[in-house]
């Protein structure tokens, strides 16, 4: 799941997780650390990191913690508990995590990969049948996404080059690993996703399987009756003209919003879902209700 | 207040941003951070400084409104006439350029390399590819190292900096603190010595390190990273001057950090949890800007009832179309409302009585024509 941030990513993979609970699937939302939007959306505490706890619906959530992907990542690949501790502990190590480029990234993606094997590393897990990565914003999505193959081809022989590959071989799959966009239809957000959409193919040769427009605004004028409308508000005063220009100036922003509709629907071979603007964010539950119904219908 | 009441920002912009050399527009993704910037930049331009605004546009739309070059590293100067035929005389000068973190970590790997070999090293290294490029963290660092070395070029009355869009805004300003951090710690240091990863033998608990990361890794990728962090070893000097000018520069009384935000949500929570961090890191605060901001101005005091203007204007354009009208209505007034509670949390939770606000304007903030219309709201005459 992927989009520019406030463009209501995290509603998206709630309703998204709802739909696939909906026809019996077993669904986990994974957030990246510090995030838990998708927790409180669906009613949970703040998230406990790291932990995989289930919310409203059936739906299940963990938040990924890199630093600990990493601790759990050293626990299961080394021969001994105390050498891992070791490792784990190790300010060179930390530093040299730290300081490698894209090994946030790589764990990241490493701990989906995790969450989506059938024969889970983590004692006693009971595996997935769908898991969804809210990942960070759209440029960044990218790089998550292309950490492993980036790795493989680095380290070419050795453990991380076997475990990189294996886990670029999921995520550019298409087959099993689709990535949803989420913008809002503006100009900027069009543009990213189109973007967007070049960048995966060019990255690791995976296309953006669905797109979801999110806050469009009514369309309810035809434009007869907007020309009745300016017609009137150039004409008469009073405390109802405030209405009538409020209607006026929704309009135009309603038709501006299709047009960018339409461009996303032009630059995308995927289907497109949108969805209406909500006023609340106390509709928050009412909207991934909403959108999982749509989403059921065009999955 | 009330939604329709006029949310007004006092005397603007230009009365809060006298004296500031660096201003800092820093908030999420997709609150308007770059028009907002390069508007900033305009007004001051308007006013008679020399400006300079960096921007993070990676769809260039800006860039392309103001006629900018693309591959240019360095600011240019925007043709005033752009503005000019639009009604806006520039009395001082607006410089402007695009931030292309990949070849801003190149010319900085450039001009600290020590010699050629070196910066070859560096340049051609995968781990330092990958570095430059996408990964998180080195838009936010190229950002500020571009800032420093404008600031220390003294070309500029004032620097104006478009932030990344990064989802946290922490990373922008632990960036200088993170990479001198790192730089400074003895395990690089020892990492760092002339053999490289001869340091496995210095201490049994580096070594016993070593050794478990090469069967982690295989030894090709643990090369990469040690022929990288050496070569990197030969720029520390230039590196930490330069992080610890940053810092210096970021917490400077001429720095003015503006938070920009749209009313919504999220954005709102990462604004005040943004300013939260500028007054524990000490850094200088100018105020808020609110950006899509949903309100109707038009000054009727009660606001009609949704269901007067129904009946009201009913007769005239037919049921039908009154009542269409009354659900948009009712629904613009839902949305001032929520934006006035936003901007009512804005003010209690950051102690900015009067943010600027802009309206949600229509069509197109991407050229000059947006551009103008923001900076009418940032710097009401």
């Amino acid at each position: 799941m992927t989009g520019k941030g406030g463009a209501g990513k995290s509603t998206v993979a709630a309703a998204l997780a709802v739909a696939a609970a909906r026809r019996g699937l077993r669904a986990i939302v994974v957030e990246v650390a510090t995030r838990d939007d998708v927790s409180r959306a669906l009613g949970g505490e703040e998230a406990l990191r790291d932990r995989e706890v289930e919310l409203a619906w059936g739906v299940h959530h963990t938040s990924v913690d890199p630093e600990a992907a990493m601790r759990e990542y050293l626990l299961d690949q080394l021969p001994s508990r105390s050498l891992a501790a070791l490792l784990g502990h190790s300010r060179t190590f930390a530093y040299l995590t730290a300081a490698t480029p894209g090994m946030r990234e790589l764990l990241t993606i490493g701990k989906v990969w995790e969450l989506a094997q059938e024969d889970r590393r983590t004692a006693g897990a009971e595996p997935y049948d769908l898991v969804i990565l809210d990942a960070p914003a759209t440029g960044h999505g990218v790089a998550v996404l292309s950490a492993p193959r980036t790795f493989a081809q680095a380290a070419r022989v050795g453990r991380v080059a076997r475990q990189a590959s294996r886990i670029d071989a999921l995520v550019s799959d298409p087959e099993r690993t689709a990535v949803v966009a989420v913008a809002r239809p503006e100009e900027m957000p069009v543009n990213e996703t189109l973007q967007l959409r070049r960048e995966l193919r060019d990255a690791i040769g995976l296309p953006v399987s669905l797109a979801v427009v999110n806050r469009l605004l009514p369309s309810r004028l035809s434009a007869a009756e907007a020309r009745a409308l300016a017609t009137h508000a150039a004409h008469v005063g009073g405390a109802s003209s405030i209405a009538v220009d409020a209607a006026l100036r929704r309009h135009r922003r309603a038709k501006a919003e299709r047009a960018q509709l339409a461009r996303l629907r032009r630059g995308l071979d995927c289907p497109v879902v949108s969805m209406r603007e909500l006023l609340h964010p106390a509709l928050d539950a009412h909207a991934i209700r909403t959108l999982s119904g749509e989403l059921e219908r065009v999955l | 207040m009330s939604p329709h009441e006029r949310p007004s920002g006092g005397a603007g912009l230009a009365t809060r941003l006298s004296g500031s050399r660096v201003v800092i527009c820093a908030g999420s993704g997709g609150v308007g951070k770059t028009t907002t910037s390069a508007a900033i930049a305009t007004g001051l331009a308007a006013r008679g400084a020399r400006v300079a605004v960096v921007t993070i546009d990676p769809a260039r739309r800006l860039a392309d409104a103001l006629g900018l070059d693309e591959l240019a590293g360095d600011p240019e100067r925007v043709d005033p006439a752009r503005f000019a035929s639009a009604g806006l005389g520039l009395e001082g000068e607006l410089w402007a350029m695009t931030l292309d973190p990949k070849r801003t970590f190149d010319e900085l790997i450039e001009r600290l390399a020590p010699d050629r070999r070196s910066r070859e090293e560096v340049l051609s290294n995968r781990i330092y590819q990958q570095l430059s490029g996408a990964v998180a963290g080195s838009q936010e660092f190229t950002a500020v190292a571009k800032l420093y070395e404008l600031n220390a070029s003294g070309r500029f009355d004032v620097l104006v900096l478009d932030t990344p869009p990064s989802r946290n805004a922490l990373d922008f300003l632990d960036a200088p603190d993170r990479l001198t951090g790192f730089l400074e710690g003895r395990a690089l240091r020892m990492l760092l010595t002339p053999s490289g990863l001869a340091a496995r033998v210095v201490g049994r608990g580096t070594g016993v390190v070593f050794g478990v990361l090469e069967r982690l890794t295989g030894v090709d990728l643990l090369q990469d990273v040690s022929v990288f962090l050496r070569a990197l070893g030969g720029l520390m000097e230039g590196f930490r001057e330069r992080a610890e000018g940053v810092r210096r520069l970021l917490a400077d009384p001429a720095t003015t950090f503006l938070v920009v935000t749209s009313p919504e949500r999220e954005p709102v929570e990462e604004a005040i949890f943004f300013r939260e961090k500028l007054r524990e890191s000490r850094m200088p605060f100018g105020g808020l800007i609110v950006n899509r901001v949903n309100r109707l101005d038009r000054g009727f005091e009660p606001l009609p009832d949704p269901e007067a203007v129904v009946a009201e204007l009913g007769p005239e354009l037919g049921a039908g179309l009154a009542a269409k009208v009354g659900r948009t209505y009712a629904e613009a007034v839902a949305l001032a409302e929520r934006d006035a509670a936003a901007i009512e949390r804005l003010r209690r939770a950051t102690g900015d009585e009067e943010p600027v606000l802009v309206p949600e304007l229509d069509g197109d903030v991407h050229d000059v024509g947006g551009l103008l219309a923001v900076h009418g709201h940032l710097f009401p005459s």
